[in-house]
């Protein structure tokens, strides 16, 4: 079991209140996703679940029990760090085994479960090898099985593929979410990357300066998000905005049109500007558009095969079904 | 970065290093204050009681002091200028491709792990006796009357023993900053068309100008405070009495406590205001 | 990267390198060869620099007749001593500095230092009185205690730089992991930090064991380390050049070769991590 509740939690180093008040539940086995901009709190936050911080004011719950005055160690959890903190001086096998022998668990049952983890993992060629003479995958799969041993409530990752180069980082993305799937465990993830928050969570919570700005599952974040932030956050490439007459015809202050809904034609459409930089990737094509009148530059999402040049003049049509519409707050119009 | 309970360890674990130096450092200090107001002759008389400023007033105006500060002024600079600017040359030196570079280094930082009394007896009875000293063997070698360096020449002599103590220190120091500049920033000069001697001195020197000054300050303490050496050479005699010598003997040979205590305490003042230097480079470190 | 030269350039920086280099070193070897000379070959004129007839008689004249072995011991004990008891008292400070700084922590690593900085000649008397009053004069464990205290700043600030090196999420994943504090420093910290320690180990001992201004002066017969048994050769035995030699070697030859291992080491130590 592993249902985390926060309620009026805040933390402030001196003067400075880094969180404000946040009320915020996580159920059991979901995978929860904080994401944000760097310094947004969302590494805070999550340190204060652990305990490594203490909270300011406010009440930390797992499983209804409070949590808020416990040691890290007991509140249940395991967490997966950045620099994935392996103890360099300890085999894997140690590593894996460190908080079952803090346990004091008897070595039959330590043996067993490293021997689960590490077949779980592919680890198990690696076992008697130190942190050092592993590539940056096999310590983050060490980091993560030293994690499940604990049979946790809930996981908490903090960054944990930041390190890693792009290729391994999908390569692990897919390997914690596989692993969720089967451990069925409440995770806890932090991100500032918006596409791990969008592929793994079941629950996105977007912070800004330590407020939550709009918690839902990904695909709610992306069909509606509840201001300008996150519309611009959630989505890649990011979000077109368009202020002025524009967004005056449809009653609002500002407009939002993702490029991957602006239809493009080399003949007629809505709206008309010259295609600027265009990044070929194959499968798509992204067109930076300039002299729209709208704004400095639209961003348009187009197939792999459609071959306008720089200095091409080209026509754009955005679906009327899926612009969105914020007020001079930034707030979402209904 | 913690929680209240590991910050309350933290503090119980920090106690005795500092209630321990904050004894070495309070007791003897306000003993040596204390002192430094009282007529204290141990061999004549005991504490015959308040003097007030006496004590300085003497210290400062006795035949003995300015020669004294003379002295500790030119030993301190003497030996600063020495080890600093060979220790840059050294260092720049050490830093070039070269076989047996290792070795070099070694053979140049031994002098450094020698202890005092030892440097000192040697460079006194082996080198610098004027008998059978090596120099005097290679001033009669040049035809030369070998000289009796350390009565004749004492303080020459004594600046020399203590920069080859301390050239090392300098070296060793001014060498691993010069192994943290870029190199790129170097070669980047040289794209820029620097020559040699320019690039020396508009890329290496403002380089190690931190370091330098850090070699300055930790070699002013050391140097303020040199003793041993004097004392197995030249006892203080020949014109050699630094500020710490004329105290030493004020406290232990002639046993004028109160005198010796006010010497003492602007030993201190002295060595403060070194230190307060030294802190504010240290300090800014900290920071980053 | 070093960059490639000439082996021409090579060549004349490494003739350059080594000849400054044997200058430097020259009065040590000079030291040691003499030790192996005879009296009379030791003052003879012109010097004889390798041919002459080596004999170890130096050494057993020197050991016969000081009892060399008791300034060696105490040397050891002396310096063995302060750095153990040194390393007892700063390695929790070092560990609480680390790892868990307050607004503090700056202000108290600078005044350590600052105790460093007190000229020893300041408080030689009260220091002296101290110790007659408390019966430690000429006593090993009041030099042990002195030497500890003087060189305390020094290896709380090593150790406090080597210990900031170690990640503290490392020490975090331990707390998760269910370590205590005493499971977290027993398990964790040391053996991380024992290359740190180690070093710091190296140069303080020989910090201790080359001090000369509180071994000369408070120590006479009992406790007298090896910088003492040296200074008693200042005259008129200093004239006896092989003896004085042999002395010498004997005292300085256990710190060279420590001292080698520990160049880098020294740079961080003596300039408070300031130059790295």
């Amino acid at each position: 079991m592993g249902r985390i509740t926060l309620e009026q939690v805040t933390k402030s180093f001196g003067e400075t209140q880094v969180i404000p008040p946040l009320d915020l539940t996580i159920e059991d086995g979901e995978f929860a996703v904080f994401v944000g901009p760097s310094g947004c709190g969302k590494s805070t936050l999550l340190r204060l679940i652990a305990g490594l911080e203490d909270v300011t004011s406010g009440e930390i719950r797992i499983d209804g029990n409070a949590a808020t005055s416990l040691a890290p160690a007991k509140r249940g959890l395991a967490m997966v760090f950045q620099s994935y903190a392996l103890y360099p001086h300890m085999s894997v096998r140690k590593n894996i085994a460190f908080p079952l022998r803090m346990a004091k668990l008897d070595q039959a049952e330590i043996d067993r479960r490293v021997n689960g983890a590490a077949d779980v993992l592919n680890l198990t060629d690696y076992l008697d090898r130190r942190p050092g003479q592993l590539s940056g995958g096999q310590r983050q799969r060490v980091a993560i099985g030293r994690a499940i041993v604990r049979e946790p409530a809930a996981f908490l990752f903090d960054e944990p593929l930041s390190n890693l180069d792009a290729a391994l980082r999908v390569g692990m993305r897919l390997e914690i979410s596989e692993l969720h799937e089967r451990l069925k465990t409440t995770m806890i993830y932090v991100t500032h990357d918006q596409v791990e928050a969008m592929t793994m969570a079941d629950k996105i919570v977007v912070l800004r300066a330590g407020h939550i700005e709009q918690v839902g599952s990904p695909l709610d974040l992306y069909r509606a998000p509840r201001n300008l932030f996150v519309a611009g956050f959630i989505g890649s490439p990011k979000m077109n905005f368009i202020i002025g007459a524009e967004a005056a015809k449809h009653d609002a202050h500002t407009i939002g049109v993702r490029p991957e809904h602006i239809e493009v034609s080399d003949s007629e459409g809505m709206w008309s500007g010259v295609v600027g930089v265009s990044e070929h990737l194959g499968s798509d094509t992204f067109f930076h558009i300039h002299d729209t009148g709208l704004a400095d530059t639209l961003t348009v999402r187009a197939g792999g095969e459609v071959g306008f040049k720089h200095g091409d003049r080209i026509h754009l049509t955005p679906r009327a079904d899926v612009i969105h519409r914020f007020d001079a707050n930034g707030l979402r119009l209904a | 970065m913690a929680t209240q309970q590991s910050r309350s360890a933290a503090r119980l674990m920090m106690a005795p290093a500092v209630v321990l130096l904050l004894g070495w450092m309070l007791v003897p200090l306000i003993m040596t204050l204390w002192f430094s107001f009282r007529t204290y002759l141990p061999l004549r008389g005991g504490d015959q009681g308040w003097t007030g400023f006496d004590n300085y007033v003497r210290f400062v105006t006795s035949s003995a002091f300015w020669p004294a500060v003379q002295t500790t002024l030119m030993i301190v600079l003497g030996v600063l200028i020495i080890t600093v600017a060979l220790g840059v040359l050294l260092a720049m030196l050490l830093d070039q491709p070269m076989w047996g570079q290792g070795i070099v280094r070694i053979l140049v930082i031994a002098p450094f792990f020698v202890m005092p009394t030892v440097s000192a007896l040697v460079w006194k009875n082996m080198f610098m006796d004027p008998v059978n000293g090596l120099f005097a063997h290679l001033w009669r070698f040049f035809g030369a009357e070998p000289v009796s360096w350390l009565s004749d020449a004492a303080m020459p002599s004594i600046i020399m023993i203590v920069s080859w103590q301390w050239l090392p220190f300098a070296t060793l120091i001014l060498l691993t900053a010069i192994q943290s500049l870029d190199s790129e920033q170097l070669e980047a000069a040289e794209m820029d068309g620097a020559p040699p001697l320019k690039r020396f001195a508009f890329i290496i020197l403002p380089h190690l100008a931190r370091a330098i000054t850090i070699v300055i300050l930790i070699q002013t303490i050391f140097l303020l405070a040199i003793f041993a050496e004097i004392f197995v050479t030249t006892g203080g005699a020949f014109g050699t009495r630094t500020l710490s010598y004329l105290i030493f003997q004020r406290v232990l040979e002639s046993q004028n406590i109160g005198l010796g205590s006010a010497g003492g305490v602007y030993a201190i003042i002295l060595a403060n205001i070194v230190a307060i230097f030294l802190m504010r480079i240290v300090g800014k470190n900290l920071d980053n | 990267m070093a960059r490639a030269v000439t082996p021409r350039r090579k060549l004349v920086n490494t003739g350059l390198a080594w000849a400054v280099g044997l200058l430097i070193f020259f009065p040590i070897l000079w030291t040691i060869l003499t030790s192996f000379k005879t009296e009379g070959q030791a003052i003879a004129s012109p010097p004889i620099f390798l041919g002459f007839d080596w004999t170890l008689e130096n050494y057993s004249v020197v050991m016969e007749r000081s009892d060399y072995g008791r300034f060696l011991m105490n040397s050891i004990i002396i310096a063995g001593g302060s750095t153990i008891l040194g390393l007892i008292v700063a390695v929790p400070a070092a560990w609480s500095m680390a790892f868990v700084p307050s607004q503090r922590t700056k202000d108290i690593l600078l005044w350590m230092l600052s105790t460093k900085m007190l000229p020893a000649v300041g408080v030689l008397y009260p220091i002296y009185l101290l110790f007659i009053q408390l019966g430690l004069l000429d006593s090993r464990a009041g030099l042990v205690v002195v030497m500890m205290l003087i060189n305390l700043p020094i290896i709380v600030w090593m150790l406090y730089t080597y210990f900031r090196e170690i990640p503290g999420e490392i020490l975090e994943a331990a707390r998760m992991d269910g370590a205590t504090l005493k499971e977290e420093v027993l398990y964790i910290l040391t053996p991380m930090a024992i290359p740190g320690i180690a070093s710091t180990m190296l140069l303080n001992f020989i910090l201790a064991w080359n001090e000369a201004f509180w071994t000369l002066n408070l120590t006479a017969v009992d406790a007298a380390p090896l910088t003492a048994f040296i200074a008693s050769y200042s005259s008129p035995e200093g004239l006896f050049f092989a003896k004085l030699s042999a002395a010498s070697t004997m005292a300085i030859a256990p710190i060279l070769i420590l001292g080698w291992f520990s160049q880098k080491q020294l740079v961080r130590g003596l300039t408070f991590g300031a130059v790295k």
